[in-house]
């Protein structure tokens, strides 16, 4: 496989592998988060409106204690009773004697003429009989305002109750202290931004908000008062700034309780799970990022490498099924050629043996008959070289199996090429390991390689040269290598390969069949072992047989 | 050279004419046949000193046929002719009592010699089963009364 597909493959599972771990993460991160808001921000709602519900219910006890204080201070006094200045001064330090609740206290006759009045304010004999709420209150019987101005100036919201003593009607007014109520109200507030108001129907505000704004101000929030009877929670943007608002009426619906809460505060917890997920989503995408890229280069070293195992398996695998494939066709086309060389062989010898006999040695193309002969006879020898070599190549004899001893082995077969060498001042040089383990081979055909070998070599350094053969054995492998070196030109890289091939020949056409290294690498195959080949062009060249030790 | 007879069995004809003009030109005594079979049928007629047989024939093969004749003429020698990738098959007929194996396409020198190497261990052979049975006649000398007995029947 090449560079560029391992990497593209390398993303393919880099990618896949991500898309299905992010995924799934992702969306639980989101889901438990969408979750966690909404369960929370109920919750939060949930609380709010119950707060809301108990302060609207403290308000209205607030103000029905107030009544029912004016109410028995009514009944037990009565008017005749009460008009009097030092009996009303007496009776409103009764009342405040435990709760500031009344800033004053006024008792008015049926014409709005106040009769009497206990308080901080100098409005003793005014006359009512002008004001809104006096005539309201004449009607209603029991009247609690809106916050006004009145005679004093000040913003306050006052309790009238109307009482009849024989056919006269009288008035008992009083004012409720602000300070006290704006505190019973911004009680209900949380947190540092919540706040809690009441603002009237038309949006004015009936107690100071924590916040901003003043009594009597048309309170930002007016619109709030839309809202039908009951209580609302609901979260609003209102003049920019969003905040989660509880409503609820109070006071015949003429007053509406508002409680506000920032979300921003309340929802710090949600905030907080946010930003805990998103770091942890971070945190798992690095992870697997990581891990990711990690296994893929494990995984991608672990195929790489087994691809080249194969490949070098297939190669060798090749390599074999090359050879068995020649020998059965280097077996056929030796017995095809064989029989029709015969067949010349004898026509040429009959042809030869008849001009012998006939006497026809007068001809005077004798002689070139004769030549002609002879080269039919000298090429048919030729080719029955090389058919006679493709049989030896073919052949599929099972190796003898015998005791060799590989430096004797090697000794017999240099004295084979002694004369040849010397001849061509070619000095052989044998450097053996002393205890070379014998061996189980077949010493006529390990001869026939070493012999290979050396021809070519011999052939190589053609004169004046050097052959060194060492034999070294391993004991960890339980191999000997027998190393074979010339110092003749090398063999070019391009021809390095195909130099076990058959019928691969760099000598003159004629001299070399190209099978003598085809065939002793079937050889030692076939006895278990293998040659390699290193060169240095124009230096050297070394052939290595390896052979695994068998013992007896 | 002295004479004898040769049979040569090949299925290759053209070589087979040639191969026994040529032996013929040597001053032997020679037949050429195409098959095992009609070899086999040959030597129910006729004796031969020695047979040069091919391997490879189709039909009934060279170690078939060498079987054959050495149970109808032990005393005669075969030289086999191998002329495929087959010296095992050489190896095998001279375990089954060839004389000798030669590769093809064969030297006719180097084949004259191999034959009259044959012919002469044949002749000693023959020989000395001559000199048994004179030895056991003059040992045993009614012993000829009775194979004159035996032809007259």
């Amino acid at each position: 496989m090449k560079e560029s597909s391992y990497s593209k493959l390398r993303w393919k599972i880099i990618i896949t592998t991500l898309c299905f771990s992010l995924i799934p993460l992702f969306v639980l991160g989101v889901t438990i988060y969408h979750q966690f808001r909404v369960s929370y921000t109920s919750k939060i709602m949930e609380n709010l409106r119950s707060m809301s519900d108990s302060k609207r219910r403290a308000i209205e006890i607030f103000l029905e204690e107030r009544v029912a204080q004016l109410n028995l201070l009514a009944s037990t006094s009565g008017f005749e009773k009460l008009k009097d200045q030092a009996n009303l001064e007496k009776a409103f330090s009764i009342i405040q004697g435990h709760s500031y609740s009344f800033v004053d206290l006024g008792v008015i006759d049926a014409n709005g003429q106040q009769v009497a009045y206990v308080g901080p304010y100098h409005l003793k004999d005014l006359n009512y009989k002008d004001e809104d709420w006096f005539n309201t209150a004449l009607v209603r019987r029991k009247y609690i305002s809106d916050v006004f101005m009145g005679f004093r100036k000040i913003p306050h919201f006052i309790v009238s109750l109307v009482y009849r003593s024989g056919n006269q009607e009288w008035i008992l007014r009083a004012t409720i202290n602000s300070d006290i109520f704006d505190n019973i109200v911004r009680a209900a507030h949380v947190g540092r931004k919540g706040d809690a108001f009441i603002i009237n129907r038309n949006g004015i505000l009936q107690t100071k908000p924590r916040l901003e704004g003043d009594i009597g101000d048309l309170s930002k929030y007016c619109d709030l008062t839309k809202v039908a009877s009951g209580t609302h929670v609901e979260e609003l943007e209102i003049s920019g700034r969003k905040a989660v608002f509880a409503t609820t009426w109070l006071k015949n619906n003429e007053w509406l309780l508002v409680m506000q809460e920032s979300p921003e505060e309340e929802l710090k917890p949600v905030v907080e799970t946010r930003f805990i997920s998103i770091a942890l989503f971070a945190g798992g995408i690095l992870v697997i990022v990581l891990g990711t890229i990690f296994t893929t280069q494990l995984m991608m070293a672990k195929l790489i490498k087994a691809e080249h195992e194969k490949a070098i398996l297939d190669d060798s695998l090749v390599q074999s099924s090359k050879m068995a494939a020649l020998g059965k066709l280097a077996a056929g086309i030796a017995h095809e050629v064989n029989n029709p060389l015969a067949v010349i062989k004898e026509k040429a010898g009959w042809m030869s043996d008849f001009l012998k006999m006939e006497g026809i040695g007068e001809s005077e193309n004798l002689v070139k008959y004769e030549a002609a002969i002879a080269k039919i006879d000298q090429h048919v020898e030729r080719a029955k070289k090389v058919t006679h070599r493709l049989l030896g190549f073919a052949r599929r004899m099972e190796p003898v199996h015998e005791m060799v001893d590989i430096n004797k082995t090697i000794d017999e077969t240099i004295d084979f090429l002694e004369n040849d060498a010397r001849y061509k001042n070619i000095d052989i040089q044998a450097d053996y390991f002393d205890s070379l383990p014998r061996t189980k081979s077949d010493s006529a055909q390990l001869q026939q390689v070493f012999l290979n070998i050396l021809n070519n070599a011999i052939d190589a350094i053609q004169k004046d040269g050097e052959i060194t053969i060492k034999t070294t054995y391993n004991s960890k492998d339980e191999e000997i290598a027998i190393a074979f070196k010339d110092n003749g030109p090398g063999i070019p890289r391009e021809e390095i390969k195909k130099i076990f091939d058959p019928f691969f020949t760099t000598k003159k056409m004629g001299q070399g069949t190209g099978l003598g290294l085809s065939i002793s690498y079937g050889i030692i195959e076939k006895l278990g072992g293998r040659i390699t080949v290193e060169s240095e062009e124009g230096q050297e060249t070394t052939f290595i047989v390896y052979l695994p030790v068998e013992r007896e | 050279m002295q004479k004898f007879r040769v049979l040569v069995v090949d299925d290759e004809v053209d070589f087979l004419e040639t191969f026994v003009d040529r032996l013929k030109m040597r001053s032997l005594d020679v037949i050429g046949v195409e098959s095992g079979e009609k070899a086999l049928e040959l030597l129910d007629k006729q004796n031969f000193d020695v047979a040069i047989l091919d391997v490879k024939m189709p039909g009934m093969d060279g170690i078939e046929t060498l079987r054959e004749m050495k149970r109808k003429m032990p005393l005669m020698e075969v030289i086999m002719l191998t002329g495929h990738a087959s010296v095992e098959s050489g190896i095998e007929g001279m375990k089954l009592g060839a004389y000798d194996y030669i590769m093809k396409p064969a030297d006719i020198d180097e084949l004259m010699e191999k034959m009259r190497q044959a012919h002469e261990k044949k002749s000693i052979h023959e020989e000395k089963i001559h000199h048994a049975r004179i030895k056991e006649l003059t040992a045993h000398p009614r012993r000829v009364l009775d194979m004159v007995k035996e032809d007259e029947k």
